[in-house]
């Protein structure tokens, strides 16, 4: 059953894995000498909302700083819309996880955002009215438009999720990567956050998040990608997220309560 | 005689040296931000200690050469030829070994800075008189300064101050947020090596004024004052350069009023003057600020609790909070409530529900990131809004918004 999905996972992919998205192939990352990611393929279907899900220090957060090449991988490869990675940074958003800055920086909300068109504003164009009313309509859609002038450092954990939102809905990318970004934030923001990437899938956007919490997986995602190192399981929520999969991404980890919970949710 | 020195009128050495040092400060304070930003300002130290073999090496080959020892340009190019050796040594242990960043520059510093001592004691024994003041470059030197001197360090400075504007949306994005700057495909390190090139440019320039010992006051001090002083990375940039720049030209006026007083070390300890004047009295991040700040929550607190208690009958036991509600004119002296005491314990009990309503809901959220327990109403809502609000908590009306 578990190879079953992988299988079909790979198959698919292997069809037209020409202008996904994102397709990953033998991707490999080692910090030192034990690898984060080992031998990863991963093809991210158009319009879907992705989940990568796996234990902690599965490599899931690795998998994403190497499909963006933040991290140098030892051996794969990545395209993006069929093209190398390079050749298309405009098209790919990425939210990183919050507690990678330091928020006593000294800037404001709307600078944050502002980062988002550095592409389009180049090494010295000047920001213009446009640019801020983009920004300005971004804070809006994530319910921030208030906070515009208020200094990063003031913000609740949540608010800063959704400014870093704000920031990769700014560059009207058609790849968005998001790290963690439910992670400990609260309820409102979990609702907002949810919405503007629900809304992005709406527009045809493909949305990749790196997620932690089980319970939410099958409301808020409609194709999974369980890691634990090594692929465990791709494909669409029904298939790919199961009590087998899960068991073996988990493996003792998980509770057999949790499993069973997430088995019956299913069905 | 210092106003002769401040206006430029105490001759000709003095006005150049008072030129060159002021440019120092704004190109050193400006550069200096972004390393401030990164969090790597010790990096500076090593990049000027690294200079010395170079100032001494391109002294030997110039009197080798058969040239005159002292040519700037030529002693300059060396420190830049060692800066920049010692830069990607630093570079690459932090990178390719396990070593800390902090370990790479006590390494990098140490070893090139006494290779450095060696060379020069070697110098002084190849023939007296010829050695030319090198340790100069130790702790600057100004007072054999040249017309050609300042016009290196002026060029120098404009154009290291040009390339730090060119490039300072990147270095800024990736001072803030390393990981998104290289998913947007700016490389990350390409341009830490430029900002620590341009560091080291800046630290070049500035040997002959406060030498590399001191030039790393100029490139930190001005972005910790400035960063007292705004909230903003573009106006730190700014603020730092206008204190870096007026340091060096007041520093530079103050060492010439006077016979004997070396120009690096009064502008470091001119730049200190401003920093520590920031560090007390700065509005917001300054330490007096913050006392005052502590001092007027502390007696907002107690004032709001033992209205709360008031209006809810309950006894006060703080003393504090009984010397301050009595000394508003809230209680008598026997602690009893007096009628504007009884009208705002009525009305704090009335915010509290108000300030309830306004934090279980999502649409008035900027609102109520303001709560602190402490804040009136009506000043973070309008007359309508509290109306509303009033609305649905019902209960009795008329109590003052």
């Amino acid at each position: 059953m578990l190879s079953l999905a992988a299988h079909q996972g790979v198959s698919i992919a292997e069809q037209n894995t020409e202008d996904r998205p994102l397709a990953i192939r033998g991707l490999t990352v080692s910090y030192g000498q034990k690898p984060a990611v080992f031998s990863v393929d991963m093809t991210v279907q158009p319009g879907a909302m992705t989940a990568i899900i796996g234990p902690n220090g599965a490599g899931k957060s690795t998998l994403l700083k190497a499909a963006l090449g933040i991290v140098k991988p030892l051996s794969g490869q990545v395209s993006v819309f069929g093209a190398p990675l390079e050749k298309q940074r405009a098209r790919i958003a990425y939210v990183p996880q919050r507690a990678s800055v330091d928020w006593d920086f000294p800037t404001r909300v709307i600078d944050v955002v502002l980062m988002g068109l550095s592409r389009q504003l180049g090494l010295l164009g000047r920001i213009r009215g446009r640019h801020m009313a983009r920004a300005m309509e971004c804070l809006n859609r994530v319910g921030m438009h208030d906070f515009a002038n208020r200094q990063i450092g003031q913000l609740s954990g949540g608010q800063q999720q959704r400014v870093f939102l704000a920031r990769a809905l700014a560059q009207d990318a058609d790849l968005y990567l998001l790290d963690e970004p439910f992670a400990g934030v609260d309820a409102a923001t979990e609702k907002a956050i949810i919405g503007v990437l629900k809304s992005l899938k709406q527009d045809g956007k493909t949305v990749v998040v790196v997620h932690h919490d089980l319970a939410t997986v099958t409301d808020y995602f409609d194709h999974v990608f369980l890691i634990n190192t090594r692929k465990v399981a791709e494909g669409p929520v029904a298939d790919a997220f199961t009590a087998e999969t899960l068991q073996s991404a988990y493996g003792g980890r998980l509770a057999t309560a949790q499993i069973d919970q997430i088995s019956r949710a299913l069905g | 005689m210092l106003w002769d020195a401040l206006t430029l009128q105490l001759g000709y050495n003095a006005t150049l040296v008072a030129i060159g040092a002021t440019l120092l400060g704004i190109s050193a304070g400006v550069t200096g931000t972004f390393l401030f930003l990164r969090k790597r300002a010790l990096v500076s130290d090593a990049i000027s200690h690294a200079t010395l073999p170079g100032v001494c090496i391109g002294f030997m080959l110039l009197v080798a050469l058969g040239g005159d020892g002292r040519n700037l340009l030529g002693l300059l190019a060396g420190s830049a030829a060692s800066a920049w050796v010692g830069l990607l040594c630093m570079n690459w242990l932090t990178r390719h070994t396990r070593l800390a960043e902090d370990a790479a520059i006590g390494a990098v510093l140490s070893v090139f800075f006494g290779f450095g001592i060696v060379l020069l004691t070697v110098i002084q024994t190849m023939g007296v008189g010829r050695q030319a003041g090198l340790e100069g470059f130790l702790l600057g030197s100004t007072a054999g300064m040249l017309w050609t001197d300042a016009l290196i360090i002026a060029l120098g400075g404009a154009a290291t101050l040009l390339l730090v504007m060119i490039i300072r949306r990147p270095m800024t994005m990736v001072a803030f947020d390393p990981e998104y700057a290289a998913a947007q495909g700016l490389p990350v390190h390409r341009i830490d090596l430029a900002m620590m090139g341009l560091v080291m440019a800046v630290t070049v320039v500035g040997l002959k004024i406060v030498g590399l010992i001191l030039i790393v006051a100029l490139l930190i001090i001005p972005p910790v004052t400035a960063r007292f002083w705004s909230q903003r990375s573009e106006r730190v940039v700014l603020l730092a350069g206008l204190a870096g720049g007026l340091a060096g030209y007041l520093g530079a006026a103050l060492s010439a009023s006077a016979p004997n007083l070396p120009t690096g070390p009064i502008i470091v300890l001119v730049s200190f003057g401003f920093f520590a004047l920031s560090l007390l009295f700065a509005p917001v991040r300054g330490v007096l600020a913050a006392v005052l700040r502590h001092l007027r929550f502390q007696r907002r607190v107690h004032i709001r609790q033992g209205l709360l208690a008031l209006a809810q009958g309950q006894q006060i036991y703080e003393p504090l909070t009984l010397r301050l509600l009595r000394r508003s004119g809230l209680v008598r002296a026997d602690g009893v409530a007096t009628d504007t005491g009884k009208a705002r314990a009525a009305k704090a009990l009335r915010d509290e529900k108000r300030w309830e309503v306004v934090r279980s809901d999502l649409a008035h959220e900027a609102t109520a990131a303001l709560y602190d327990g402490l804040r009136d109403i009506e000043t973070v809502l309008t007359r309508d809004q509290i109306a509303e609000i009033d609305r649905q908590i019902g209960g009795p009306q008329g109590v003052p918004a």
